[in-house]
């Protein structure tokens, strides 16, 4: 196989990751919702953190985002 | 495609100056890095020059900002950690504004490169490994050993936490620059594919409008990643600052 074929099959598949972070993010925001409905008050207090998870979570979705771009650019 | 989303990141050397044969030459990145220090202490200094009881708005926004990395700093790195309140103060303001200059068309995003946010998470791990070691000795390396960890594990688990622990820098660096990496390179793909609709007649233009509202709404989500990396790596270096002051699980 060519090797710039076998690198745009392997950016395809690094595009699973995103995937996947898309998973672990509707996680943290459902959890979320689901306490907040519960107990709206303190919905509030919890917002830092909230955004400070999705964050990290949102920077191993990108990880693999940067692997796809390295194979296909250089 | 005419220009490759590439090359918006390239580094042009704006004054040549070589210095015994290093090139130390004035570059567009140090210009923006420069504009954003200017930025930074115009505002600072000029917010707060009134110190006036009842701020006004000005200087209500800067009291903000300052007492929000304070809060933060105060909250995970303990009284102790208010000594290095100047340290992630900066780093905090200069990704901040640095990331959202970066924006703004023709400008550059210095922190797209692996090697600024690389060098400061290098100083920020640097800074805890030294502090730490000067604060507690070698109770420094209690960090790496859990509390309650039956005998037989012990040995795989230091070696887990010193492999997380030497993470720390690549992950702390990579979330930025991956981060400011795909967004740029996400808006100007987008806005290519105006470029490309639009160049098909009519019929082309009218489609065109979708891909730049797709542009207009990532924009829109840039500033917002652009602030919120910046807290991040913020409020990742107070944890980490706090695990130099207060190193025993």
């Amino acid at each position: 196989m060519e090797l710039d074929a076998a690198k745009a099959i392997g950016a395809g598949i690094a595009c699973i990751g995103m995937g996947t972070a898309g998973i672990g993010l509707g996680h943290i925001f459902g959890n979320f919702l689901a306490g907040a409905i519960r107990n709206p008050a303190a919905a509030d207090g919890q917002f830092g953190r909230l955004i400070f998870g999705f964050a990290i979570t949102e920077a191993m979705g990108i990880f693999s985002l940067l692997i796809a771009l390295i194979l296909l650019f250089t | 495609m005419a220009t490759d989303p590439i090359h918006q990141f390239r580094i042009i050397k704006l004054i040549p100056i070589q210095v015994g044969g290093v090139d130390l030459s004035f570059t567009n990145s140090a210009l923006f890095m420069v504009l954003s220090v200017v930025t930074i202490a115009a505002f600072l200094l000029l917010a707060t020059r009134k110190r006036a009881l009842v701020p006004s708005r000005w200087q209500s926004s800067a009291e903000v900002i300052y007492e929000f990395m304070a809060q933060t700093l105060r909250e995970n790195a303990g009284s102790e950690g208010m000594r290095f309140f100047p340290f992630v103060f900066s780093i905090f303001m200069f990704f901040l504004f640095g990331n959202s200059w970066g924006l703004f068309p023709y400008f550059f995003t210095y922190s797209a490169h692996i090697i600024v946010t690389g060098a400061m998470a290098l100083v920020v791990i640097l800074t805890v490994v030294i502090y730490g070691l000067y604060r507690h000795k070698l109770h420094f390396f209690r960090l790496f050993v859990p509390s309650d960890v039956p005998g037989a594990l012990l040995p795989f688990v230091v070696v887990i936490e010193i492999l997380s622990f030497l993470s720390r820098p690549i992950s702390l660096s990579i979330r930025l620059f991956a981060n400011m990496l795909a967004g740029h390179i996400t808006i100007e793909v987008f806005a290519g594919f105006v470029i490309a609709l639009a160049s098909f007649g009519a019929l082309g233009m009218f489609g065109a409008i979708f891909p730049l509202l797709a542009t207009i709404a990532l924009t829109a989500l840039e500033f917002l990643v652009a602030a919120l990396q910046a807290y991040v790596f913020a409020i990742l270096t107070c944890l980490y600052l706090n695990d130099a002051l207060h190193p025993s699980h």
